[in-house]
């Protein structure tokens, strides 16, 4: 589909928009719907509809393989940070709590790093799906 | 912050944690590096912990310091101890086993994987026998079934995907069964908290969804751990994965799924409903007796030593469970104690036939032709490992069968001691079948002679196989901590 115009250009319009409205489902779900799965799973989104308009190559050369894979390592090694962060800091493991000056602080501070980490992960591993079935229709 | 404190939950951390480091590392001998060092802390771990409550204490930890039932508690008491023990124990021998043993078995690109789904199978095993919380419990299930079929999956046949599929299919109908049961539970009690649960459950004993979730977990979970008539999925899945693998899962995967039924029996829905108001014991009964020789019959006929093995596994699943319904201490302590010998001595068996595959360049009976003459060491390891299939004095297996014939005596049952010593013929006939293939027939020709497996496998394998003749001279241990397990379970339901 590179070669349509209307599609090209409308695609290069709405990708930063998924991508700030990804951003907002992510730091927003605290207070309402949303969180670090759907942020994640949209996050991906925005890169799987580029690679369906750009062509999987272009798609790979801006999100490489390494760092999709990297992406779903590290989502979950944030989150078994913030885990030990509260070991390390006094409290349980995952203890939000003493993460801040006041408990709500803590509260909000934990749950802040965790969804990211969650966030970070999916979108990693919805990448990852998408990358080995469409790099196997290629193959054949 | 002192390291005592938290045990309970670095146990389960610390695996996890190697996870996604062997994923970032890829290359090179970190990931393997990692992996191992992750188990080995599990394992030190859980020496401690076993240390701790061998005298009846019972560890909790609140996770994010949520009071017990609000939040996810976890929890160490004796039952838990003897599993942790046994399951991080096995992954700290395979793990320095499958180095080299995947080597020749999965392509090197695929080897960091490996190694980051080991630690998510171990976290996933080690998360189920220390949580106490119910759909917790679930949660792991399923982190150490799918790091499972993928391991599988990675076997060199290409039947393994095929088998992989297979027990994919099984494994999440099991597991889709035993949330079926917990959502019941959680919907007549309101609690996922294990001892909360069970003192809520109280009241509510005979109503129907508690009875219904009584059949949905027992049925999901003997899937799990291949009671008789639902193991299609066990002999294709340990027969084509990767030696490490099958070493490993032979003794921990059905053996933990086993460990969630007992909690279930004995510490949520308690004795008296599961064993006296229904007829599961009879059911169990049957179905044991079914696998002790139905399964053996088969194994005697299988023509690759490693189907025969597995085979071999499902009938002494029939053991396990033939213990637990009795439901006297002395039956589940024989039990436990059967399948902490079975789990030690299958696994030494699988890593030595690996060493033997990858010599031999098969598993089956003609390709291990003529070993106790090419591969002394590693036949004479079998044959001793097989002496405790059988339950030779002196062995592991003497202990569990002995302790078997005991409960089934103390209740007055002739015919079953009976019928648990016919079964361990039919274990005679099938452990002869690799004795007669490894010592009394030649060895195919084209076969060097005289070579044995490389000393990184040999070792882990023998330490097994040590370890299961140890178990079968010095019980303190093994049936210590299993009878102080069983009373604690019987003792406080009563």
């Amino acid at each position: 589909m590179k070669d349509d115009v209307v599609l090209r250009v409308v695609a290069k319009l709405l990708v930063p928009f998924i991508l700030l409205f990804a951003l907002y489902v992510q730091f927003h779900g605290d207070f309402g719907p949303g969180g670090g799965f759907q942020a994640g799973v949209i996050i991906a989104a925005a890169v799987i509809f580029y690679a369906i308009i750009f062509g999987l190559p272009t798609a790979r050369s801006v999100v490489p393989d390494w760092l999709v894979e990297a992406m779903v390592a590290a989502g979950v090694l944030l989150y078994l940070g913030v885990g030990l962060a509260g070991i390390l800091l006094g409290g349980n493991y995952l203890d939000y709590f003493v993460l801040g000056a006041t408990p709500v602080a803590g509260q909000h501070r934990g749950i802040f790093w965790v969804e990211a980490g969650v966030g970070i992960t999916v979108s990693g591993v919805m990448l990852k799906i998408f990358y080995m079935f469409a790099a196997r229709a290629r193959d054949k | 912050m002192s390291v005592a404190l938290h045990m309970p939950v670095l146990q389960v951390v610390v695996p996890l944690l190697s996870a996604p480091l062997a994923v970032l590392a890829r290359r090179g001998s970190l990931p393997f590096m990692f992996t191992t060092a992750a188990a080995w802390f599990a394992f030190a771990t859980s020496i401690a912990l076993w240390m701790e409550v061998e005298h009846g204490a019972v560890l909790s930890y609140f996770i994010g310091s949520w009071p017990a039932p609000w939040g996810i508690e976890y929890r160490v008491d004796r039952l838990s101890a003897l599993f942790l023990l046994l399951v991080s124990g096995l992954a700290a021998v395979v793990l320095p086993y499958s180095r080299r043993s995947i080597q020749a078995e999965i392509p090197r690109e695929q080897h960091y994987l490996f190694y980051a789904l080991f630690s998510l199978c171990l976290a996933g095993l080690l998360g189920i026998t220390v949580t106490a919380d119910a759909f917790n419990i679930f949660v792991f299930l399923e982190i150490a079934s799918l790091s499972t079929y993928v391991m599988i999956a990675l076997g060199r046949d290409r039947r393994a995907l095929v088998a992989s599929y297979q027990y994919l299919v099984m494994g999440t109908i099991g597991a889709t069964f035993f949330v079926i049961g917990v959502g019941l539970l959680y919907l007549m009690t309101g609690t996922l908290n294990l001892p909360d649960m069970a003192e809520r459950l109280a009241a509510e004993r005979h109503t129907r969804p508690v009875l219904a979730a009584l059949a949905f977990i027992t049925v999901g979970l003997s899937l799990k751990l291949a009671l008789f008539p639902l193991h299609q999925w066990l002999p294709n899945a340990y027969t084509y994965a990767p030696s490490a693998v099958t070493a490993f899962l032979a003794g921990t995967a059905t053996k933990v799924s086993l460990y969630v039924l007992v909690r279930f029996y004995y510490s949520v829905f308690g004795e008296s409903l599961v064993f006296r108001h229904l007829p599961l014991p009879e059911i169990m009964l049957l179905l044991s007796l079914a696998a002790m020789f139905v399964a053996s019959g088969i194994a005697i006929f299988q023509r690759d030593f490693k189907k025969l093995l597995a085979w071999s596994s499902i009938g002494q699943i029939g053991y396990i469970t033939l213990g637990l319904s009795f439901d006297t201490v002395t039956g589940l302590t024989a039990s436990l104690v059967n399948l902490f010998n079975q789990a030690v001595t299958k696994c030494g068996l699988f890593l030595l036939l690996g060493g033997a595959v990858i010599v031999a360049g098969g598993s089956t009976l003609e390709r291990l032709a003529g070993l106790g003459r090419t591969m002394p060491l590693t036949s004479f390891g079998i044959v001793i490992g097989g002496l405790g299939l059988i339950g030779v004095p002196g062995t592991a297996g003497f202990i569990s069968k002995w302790y078997l014939v005991l409960a089934a005596l103390e209740r007055g049952e002739w015919w079953l001691v009976f019928a648990v010593l016919l079964s361990s013929l039919l274990a005679v006939a099938y452990v002869w079948r690799f004795v007669e293939a490894a010592y009394f027939r030649p060895a195919p020709p084209g076969r060097p002679p005289r070579r044995e497996a490389p000393a990184s496998l040999l070792i882990p394998a023998w330490l097994m196989i040590a370890a299961s003749v140890y178990f079968g001279l010095d019980t303190s241990v093994t049936v210590g901590s299993a009878s102080g397990a069983a009373e604690m379970l019987i003792g406080v339901k009563k």
